[in-house]
């Protein structure tokens, strides 16, 4: 057994040997995939290098499917973001009985996590063809959800709402933390000096919160960006998304060129990159003023 | 924690009762928590109906409770539902058995390494589930690696990528155990009583960060029990979200039945978690199954 000084002596020239494994398993299942895709987007039929993949980005419904996408993922993202911010504004400020706070922060995980197949159903027992508002609608009042009101839920405005379910509890577990952070010294010194509760936001609440706030819904874009199951399973793949796309593009050459389906997703890559990036710099920045 | 601090007629609520045209703010605080109590009520009321919509689905069929019978009496819902615990339970095992090394080691030997790490593990999300599942299964249904022709590779497969989706999760309630107890004292200690690496992890690191393993262990259940896109890709029919799915193409009541049930099941899984972490105070986040 070698002695504990002949051990230390050895050690710092192989240290990062003991995170080979995390690296070799990120490698296999994280690194050769996304590798693969990035190499074949580069590539044309006979295998030589081109960026034509890229430039035929804009051919075909390709455009449509990341159009459709980029206009969930924004209305969600803002509508979700909103409404969440309000909502942990309600628990935590709104004077409501405290125990509201745990619940909704509880209930905020559940639906957070609550998304994919079992999602698109539970939409569907609602507001789809047979759902229980649909019903009550035409039993009560005579009203048809689809021909009288125009609305049907297996569309890019059901997908919006049903999208929501998830966007806003996420919103209202990540702003959360951030109003705890407003600090009461803060509206002491903004009253003290003569402050109005509206200047009082406008002047130093928002602007502390505006990079939490405006993070959170790049990543709730970002969030939106990249579900599939649901919108899949809403709609049976018929809507034009990106993700559902590449989904066609995975089960068989659908584009008639390997290349063009690699860029595509390399295409998504980047913007969930860009994402997250965004939304990294700007947790940064607010948590200059942020500490909880 | 400053919980209902701003109390009118100061704060968000004057603000509120301003966009709202409330005239001037009156010393009253009902009428504030009015517009709080109003969002809270719109919430709940958004969260709710869809579960309460489901449940009076499942129980249109007659007589009475027979969807659920119907589930019940599925042997495919059982084995589904065993199918995808098991894979979360390998999953967990495994991402455990990469983790924890990885981050007691970054803390006590390469902290210059730190960042490469959180970088790897956060990937899960800027590669979104079916971009994933593209790459994986070009590369590993093709020479030299054929994986995707047999059930057993195919699994490995699924649960390779549910690792790396539990990585973000793992990792965070990992390191912020880490960060809570002396790794450097109490592996010195061991050292000094004789015990070699494998046995500090094994019996010092690894009881102390039971807690954090747990919420880790819970969220990974959570994601991988419900996970849809990389299963349906990898053919994986007994995973129970394309279970799920499949019956909801199929059947009329019974899809509803199940989704109540798996959402009973994410339920169980945050209030384990919740539990778990009362003290830790950390938050669970973005998923994979989406």
């Amino acid at each position: 057994m070698t002695t504990l000084a002949a051990r230390a002596g050895r050690r710092p020239s192989f240290a990062w040997v003991g995170v080979l494994p995390f690296f070799l398993f990120s490698l296999a299942a994280l690194g050769l995939p996304v590798g693969f895709l990035v190499v074949g987007s580069f590539q044309d039929g006979e295998g030589g290098y081109t960026v034509q993949n890229f430039a035929d980005l804009t051919t075909g419904t390709i455009p449509v499917a990341f159009r459709n996408s980029i206009e969930i993922s924004l209305v969600t993202a803002v509508g979700g973001g909103l409404f969440g911010f309000l909502l942990a504004w309600a628990v935590i400020m709104g004077g409501l009985p405290g125990w509201m706070r745990s619940a909704v922060m509880t209930f905020s995980g559940v639906a957070s996590n609550f998304a994919g197949v079992p999602l698109a159903l539970a939409f569907v027992f609602t507001i789809g063809n047979l759902g229980l508002i649909t019903k009550f609608l035409l039993e009560t009042w005579g009203i048809n959800l689809r021909r009288d009101l125009g609305f049907t839920i297996y569309s890019k405005a059901g997908l919006e709402l049903v999208y929501l379910y998830f966007q806003f509890p996420l919103m209202v577990l990540i702003i959360a933390p951030a109003l705890d952070g407003l600090r009461r010294e803060w509206r002491e010194a903004a009253e003290n000096l003569g402050a109005s509760a509206t200047q009082y936001w406008r002047h130093v609440a928002l602007p502390i919160l505006a990079p939490s706030i405006l993070g959170t819904m790049i990543l709730l874009f970002g969030n939106a960006f990249g579900a599939q199951a649901t919108a899949f399973q809403l709609t049976g793949g018929t809507i034009e998304i990106a993700t559902i796309a590449i989904g066609r593009q995975i089960r068989g050459d659908v584009l008639h060129n390997p290349g063009l389906g690699y860029a595509m997703a390399m295409g998504m890559v980047v913007i969930m990159a860009a994402c997250i990036g965004v939304y990294t710099i700007l947790q940064r920045r607010s948590e200059r003023w942020l500490r909880t | 924690m400053s919980r209902g601090s701003a109390s009118p007629p100061f704060g968000p609520l004057g603000v509120m009762r301003s966009w709202l045209r409330l005239g001037p703010p009156s010393p009253g605080r009902h009428r504030g928590s009015l517009i709080a109590w109003l969002i809270l009520a719109i919430g709940v009321l958004y969260f709710v109906f869809p579960l309460i919509a489901t449940l009076e689905f499942s129980l249109r069929a007659k007589p009475f409770g027979l969807a659920y019978q119907n589930v019940l009496d599925d042997p495919k819902f059982g084995s589904s539902l065993l199918y995808s615990f098991t894979i979360g339970l390998i999953t967990i095992a495994i991402s455990i058995a990469i983790i924890v090394p990885t981050a007691f080691w970054v803390r006590l030997k390469v902290p210059h390494l730190r960042t490469a790490v959180e970088f790897v593990t956060l990937m899960p999300f800027i590669i979104p589930a079916v971009i994933l599942v593209f790459g994986i299964i070009r590369i590993y249904s093709a020479k030299p690696f054929v994986f995707t022709r047999t059930e057993l590779g195919s699994d490995a497969l699924l649960v390779a990528a549910y690792v790396v989706l539990s990585f973000p999760y793992m990792y965070r309630a990992v390191d912020t155990g880490l960060a809570a107890i002396d790794v450097r004292t109490l592996t010195e200690a061991a050292q000094s009583l004789g015990a070699g690496w494998g046995r500090i992890l094994l019996r010092v690191i690894l009881p102390n960060l039971r807690t954090a393993l747990l919420s880790g262990a819970f969220l990974t259940l959570a994601i991988v029990i419900g996970e849809y896109t990389i299963a349906v890709f990898l053919a994986r029919n007994n995973q129970f979200g394309v279970y799920l799915s499949l019956l909801g193409q199929n059947k009329a009541f019974e899809p509803a039945a199940v989704s109540l049930i798996s959402f009973g099941l994410t339920w169980v899984a945050m209030i384990f978690i919740a539990l778990i972490g009362r003290g830790a105070r950390e938050r669970v986040q973005i998923t994979g199954a989406r």
